[in-house]
């Protein structure tokens, strides 16, 4: 049992990736540490349970990776997917703080393992959890725990007393009523506000209602809200998030990974009107895949349909709900509530637009149309041979970036330009910082273990004094 | 339009039984997922397939060595809308497929409430020796004490105890092979050559997939213990041990025409003594993990299966312990009665018990070493 009278060193908001890299470190450096998790136990750890991998640079191939992937790649790759809406010297640190944490987190208990079936083209950037992320936090719970770290489930942090940039205490909501918590310094990495529909309405406005939260209920940025209210400064687009196009059957929340769909570079993607709206072959799928959220947030009732044919249907990850299948186009779009009519238009425009060439979806090809607006630049091959397929699709919301502004050493920074005296931040709650826009895969776990370990550091030397 | 009733993950495939539709719920859910890839075999099979017949998924099932950490691990796990629970629904698939593979078909019920079936036939034979043996002799003989070369057949000849167990253990072997090639048909006959075999035994034999993909297996919770290999290691090789020493005095009978019981420090009493121990310990290990197993993981229904042939090994080693230690006292015959009735329904009951786990997980592994050689070449269907 936690005990609530107690004044704690070190007190972590929040039950993923960051706050539990804050806590091993905090409790590493000495500190008595306090972890609260809003979640009952089975959901600890928000949308760290659904991760797989974490993208880290590193000089050379390792047992796991399969080539060096220098700080200077990773800096590109960040400058490229953010279209520079980034802080150069704060991301620059990351990345160089992101080689150690190879060794890091192993060293935490967590198990590295080859890049999974399907996912090969990440296999040289990014180093993926052995049995998931699950098996991550359950590790790194283990060793947090074997450190003496406390941790409260069903804890949900509703209040904040911070004085200028000084954390007082913490109002926690369990389900015997309201604790007041003590603590000399606070780490706060509880996430962002993706799961808050009302906050979302606010920036979105209503097409916010047809959005899908692939990860935890639980991230509904109460503690961000809280910060920014006391005078920290927020950094960050409200509507910038990551966001991609999921299978519209999914649950409102917590869907996972198993709903995401690979196969757009195969097909054409249609909206209600049964008209297309983007070039599904722009760039290779790991490029693009990112960009598709925001595509289908902009369409009518934010929905849109996948639409290939027979030879397409084995080429891609399997996923959770099956193809929708029909015999023609006409009976597909009566399965998907389309005009018939319509679809099939598009559809014939396409095929009559496709280019010959050598279909190969692993490069760039020369399967491209010519003469049509939106283009397909690769990939384009003609839709024909029944069966005909579909998968509808929907915004899946990730997570979102609005954040409190931080330093290199996690601290949080004050509207009015001074630092916070015992206050920091890691993961998502922060992620602004390093993401403008844009994402590439892994590092939404980069950004939680760099800066938690760093927060947890930084927040254990001035607790301790 | 967009149908949400049906569970996620749902296929079209028909399945004969419900746990078998389950089963190919689960594996469509994980192979979208994949998470659990680097845990064990199952996963790396699954990834070879993209639709489950009866046969694929009874392959998979007897290829989980229900380690546990794919529970422990699983985002998806129950309270989880998607229910996803993938050691407890290959158990029972495997337990089902158990009764399916029996021969004589008439016998596949004895798995259906296998601990009192096996409770009674054990009974019966303990009663059925005592008996023979009171028949047979006079009270002086049986309560007597014996002693030196030939002591235990002057309560049952030689020749008849040989007969017995001979044809027990004959039976209890072509039972088996009927049901291995129930099996091997059910899961289409794979190709296998004596490479795959000896990959398969070394599989086997380190217990390579019991290990929660190299931290230990889980048992109560998502913390990892090894403590179920180490003990199915004590019972699995005191098993070897004591069959090695039966077939070792059945040789010193014939081929030298020594006669037991055997000084202790001859070769089947120190082989049977060091199994027998195993034996003791790796089943009481093995029952005790059981009992502190979460009751998620569990098979309620195949309590007393799993139950029953733990308690068999350990009466087995218990009863020939005590024989060891007490044949030269008057309560041997009694013991020796005891005894040869445990190991005589031990032998008849095998192929309807929780022995035959054994038997298809080697044949599943064998067929597995065949998938991992192309998997590895990259002659796998799926990439
Ligand atoms: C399906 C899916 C797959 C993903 N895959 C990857 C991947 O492979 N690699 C990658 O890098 N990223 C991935 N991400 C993104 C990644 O999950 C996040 O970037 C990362 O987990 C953020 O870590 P965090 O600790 O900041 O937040 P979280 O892990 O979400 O933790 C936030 C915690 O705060 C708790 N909390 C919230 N409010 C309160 C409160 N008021 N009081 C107390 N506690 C509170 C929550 O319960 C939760 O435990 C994925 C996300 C999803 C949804
Ligand atoms: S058991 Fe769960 S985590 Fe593992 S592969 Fe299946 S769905 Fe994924
Ligand atoms: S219980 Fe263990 S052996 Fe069975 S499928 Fe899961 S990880 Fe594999």
């Amino acid at each position: 049992m936690v005990d609530w009278s107690k004044t704690w060193d070190v007190l972590v908001v929040g039950g993923g990736n960051a706050a539990l890299c804050a806590a091993i470190s905090a409790a590493r450096g000495g500190a008595s540490v306090l972890v609260l998790e809003a979640a009952p136990r089975f959901y600890r750890g928000g949308n760290t349970r659904h991760t797989r991998n974490m993208r880290c640079a590193h000089d050379a191939a390792t047992d796991i990776l399969t080539g060096p992937y220098t700080e200077e790649e990773f800096w590109d790759d960040l400058l490229r997917v953010t279209g520079g809406r980034t802080d150069e010297q704060l991301a620059r640190f990351m990345i160089a703080e992101s080689k150690p944490m190879l060794t890091w987190i192993a060293e935490q208990g967590v198990r590295w393992q080859p890049s999974l079936g399907g996912t090969l083209s990440l296999g040289r950037t990014n180093s993926f959890f052995l049995g998931g992320g699950r098996a991550m936090l359950n590790a790194l719970y283990l060793t947090a725990e074997s450190l003496g770290v406390e941790v409260a489930y069903d804890a949900e942090v509703v209040a904040l007393d911070i004085d200028g940039g000084t954390f007082r205490q913490a109002t926690v909501k369990r389900p015997d009523g309201n604790h007041i918590l003590r603590a000399r310094a606070l780490v706060a990495a509880a996430g962002g506000f993706e799961s808050n529909f009302d906050w979302l309405r606010e920036h979105w406005g209503s097409p916010a209602d047809n959005f899908l939260i692939r990860g935890t209920p639980y991230n509904k940025g109460k503690v961000l809200r809280l910060l920014l209210d006391a005078g920290v400064e927020a950094i960050g687009d409200p509507t910038q998030c990551h966001a991609v196009a999921i299978d519209a059957r999914a649950p409102k929340f917590d869907g996972g990974i198993i709903t995401r769909l690979d196969c757009v570079v195969f097909g054409i993607v249609v909206n209600k009107d049964a008209v297309r709206f983007y070039d599904e072959g722009e760039d290779v799928w790991p490029k693009r895949y990112a960009i598709w959220g925001r595509l289908v947030a902009a369409q009518p009732d934010q929905i849109a349909y996948i639409v290939f044919d027979a030879p397409s249907l084995g080429m891609f990850m399997p996923s959770l709900y099956p193809a929708i299948g029909a015999a023609s186009i006409r009976e597909l779009a009566g399965k998907l509530g389309l005009d018939p009519d319509a679809l099939e238009r598009t559809v014939n425009d396409f095929n009559a637009a496709v280019r010959p060439g050598s279909f190969d979806h692993t490069i760039l090809d020369d399967c491209r149309t010519e003469g049509l607006t939106p283009p397909k630049s690769h990939w384009a091959r003609r839709i024909e041979k029944p069966p005909f397929y579909a998968y509808p699709v929907r915004p899946g919301i990730t997570f979102t970036y609005l954040g409190t502004r931080v330093n290199r050493d996690a601290r949080m920074r004050m509207a009015d330009g001074s630092d916070a005296a015992n206050m920091f931040a890691a993961g998502e709650i922060m992620a602004g910082n390093v993401l403008g826009q844009g994402y590439a895969a892994g590092m939404g776990m980069t950004i939680g273990s760099v800066f938690g370990r760093i927060a947890g550091r930084e927040a254990a030397i001035g607790a301790r004094g | 339009m967009q149908d949400n009733s049906a569970r996620a993950g749902t296929t079209l495939t028909a399945h004969a039984t419900p746990i078998l539709a389950e089963a190919d719920r689960l594996m469509t859910v994980c192979n979208s997922c994949r998470y659990c890839e680097g845990l064990c075999a199952v996963f790396p099979a699954m990834e070879m397939r993209r639709s489950f017949g009866d046969g694929d998924l009874n392959y998979l099932a007897n290829l989980c060595h229900g380690c546990g950490a794919c529970y422990a691990d699983c985002q998806f796990a129950p309270p989880h809308e998607f229910h996803v629970n993938v050691p407890k629904t290959l158990a029972i698939a495997r337990a089902e497929s158990y009764a399916a593979y029996a021969w004589p078909r008439a016998f596949s019920g004895l798995f259906a409430r296998n601990g009192l079936a096996i409770a009674i036939i054990a009974a019966l034979s303990v009663a059925a020796f005592i008996a023979g043996f009171a028949a047979w002799n006079d009270p002086p003989v049986l309560l007597g004490s014996h002693e030196g070369p030939g002591a235990f057949y002057r309560l049952m000849p030689h020749d008849w105890m040989a007969g017995i167990f001979g044809a027990a253990f004959l039976y209890a072997v072509v039972a088996m092979a009927m049901g291995a090639l129930a099996f091997w048909r059910d899961i289409g006959r794979p190709e296998a050559g004596l490479g795959e075999v000896g990959r398969a035994a070394g599989d086997a034999a380190t217990l390579r997939y019991l290990d929660g993909g190299g931290v230990g297996c889980m048992n109560e919770d998502e913390k990892p213990t090894d403590n179920r290999r180490l003990h199915h290691h004590l019972t699995f090789y005191g098993f070897l041990l004591c069959f090695a020493s039966t077939s070792v005095a059945t040789g010193y009978h014939y081929l030298l025409g020594m006669q037991a019981p055997y000084p202790w420090y001859d070769l089947p009493v120190l082989l049977g003594t060091a199994g027998g121990i195993g034996l003791l310990i790796g089943p009481a290990g093995l029952l005790a993990a059981k009992m502190r197993r979460d009751p998620a993981l569990v098979d309620e229904s195949r309590w007393g299966m799993e139950v029953a042939f733990l308690v068999m090994l350990f009466l087995t080693a218990l009863t020939g312990l005590a024989l060891l230690v007490l044949r030269a006292t008057p309560a041997m015959g009694l013991l020796l009665a005891l005894h040869l009735g445990v190991v005589f329904s031990l032998f008849v009951t095998m192929p309807y018990g929780r022995f035959v786990h054994g038997l298809y997980r080697f044949l599943a592994l064998v067929r597995y070493a065949r998938e991992r050689r192309m998997i590895a070449d990259g002659t796998a269907g799926e990439a």
